[in-house]
C-alpha cells in the first residue's frame, strides 16, 4: 500500500517541477546552452560563477530546482512510455524512470557539494 | 480466480490493439506526444547544468574546457532542439494551468487569461533576474 501513499506526493512533485521547468529553463538553455558557448554574449568569468555558487541560497535553490525537475521528467516520461509507446512492462518502466531521477538527485548533491 | 468447483474460468477481456504509432495520425495527438517528450530534454538540460557546475567546481581550466565542449556542433544542435522542447513545455504548461486549478481572489474566480498572463509575468521576472545575476 506504500505505493498508494507515495503516488499523490509524486504528482505534487511533478507539478512543482513542471512549473519550475517552465519558468527557469528557457532562459537557462538560451544563456548556458547557446549564448555563452557560441559567443553571442561574453560568458561569465569563472570567478563570478564561483561567487554566485558560493552563496547558500543559490545551493538550496539549485538543489530544489534540479530534484523537482528530475522527478517531473521521470514521471512524465513514465506515462509517455505507457500511453505513447504502449509499453506494457509497467513496473520495470517505473523503476527505471524513478531510479534515474534518484541517481540524478544524488549526483546533484555530489556536484553541489564540490562546486560550493 | 478459482471458483469453489475447483475449475478455473478464463476471463477474456476485449482489448483492442493500439499501434505504437497511433499518435502520428492526427496533429493534436502528435503535439500531445511531443509535449510529453519534452521530459527527455528537461532531464538532458539538468544533466548539462550539472556538468557545468562540476566544471566550475573543478577550476577555471575545467570551466573553459566545458565551454569549448558546449560549442561543439552536436552539443549545440542538441541544445537548439532542447530549447524548442522547453519552450513547448512552457507554453503548454502555462495554458493548461487555468484548467487544472481554479484560482479565487476576493470571492471571484480569476479568469483563465489572467492566470496565463500572470505566469508569463513570472517567466519574465525570473528570466530577467537570472540574466542579471549571471551576466552582471
Amino acid at each position: 500500500m506504500t505505493r498508494r501513499r507515495i503516488e499523490p506526493l509524486v504528482w505534487l512533485m511533478f507539478s512543482a517541477g513542471g512549473v519550475l521547468a517552465a519558468v527557469f529553463l528557457p532562459i537557462l538553455v538560451l544563456l548556458f546552452g547557446l549564448a555563452f558557448p557560441l559567443g553571442w554574449l561574453d560568458p561569465p568569468s569563472h570567478e563570478h560563477l564561483r561567487a554566485v555558487l558560493g552563496h547558500p541560497v543559490t545551493l538550496v535553490v539549485l538543489l530544489g530546482l534540479f530534484v523537482l525537475m528530475l522527478v517531473h521528467s521521470a514521471h512524465r516520461f513514465r506515462y509517455t512510455l505507457y500511453d505513447g509507446l504502449q509499453i506494457k512492462k509497467k513496473r520495470t518502466v517505473a523503476v527505471l524512470c524513478y531510479g534515474t531521477a534518484i541517481v540524478g538527485s544524488l549526483a546533484t548533491l555530489a556536484v553541489l557539494s564540490v562546486a560550493a | 480466480m478459482t471458483p469453489s468447483g475447483g475449475r478455473t474460468t478464463d476471463l477474456r477481456l476485449y482489448r483492442p490493439r493500439v499501434s505504437t504509432w497511433w499518435w502520428t495520425r492526427k496533429r493534436t495527438y502528435f503535439v500531445f506526444v511531443m509535449r510529453e517528450l519534452s521530459s527527455i530534454f528537461i532531464a538532458w538540460f539538468v544533466a548539462y547544468l550539472l556538468l557545468l557546475l562540476y566544471a566550475v567546481g573543478r577550476g577555471e581550466a575545467a570551466y573553459q574546457r566545458f565551454l569549448d565542449w558546449a560549442a561543439s556542433p552536436w552539443v549545440v544542435a542538441l541544445n537548439v532542439v532542447a530549447l524548442a522542447f522547453v519552450l513547448l513545455h512552457t507554453v503548454t504548461w502555462f495554458s493548461l494551468t487555468p484548467q487544472a486549478m481554479a484560482v479565487r481572489m476576493m470571492g471571484r474566480r480569476v479568469p483563465a487569461w489572467q492566470i496565463v498572463a500572470g505566469q508569463y509575468g513570472g517567466l519574465a521576472v525570473v528570466s530577467g533576474f537570472l540574466f542579471w545575476l549571471v551576466t552582471r
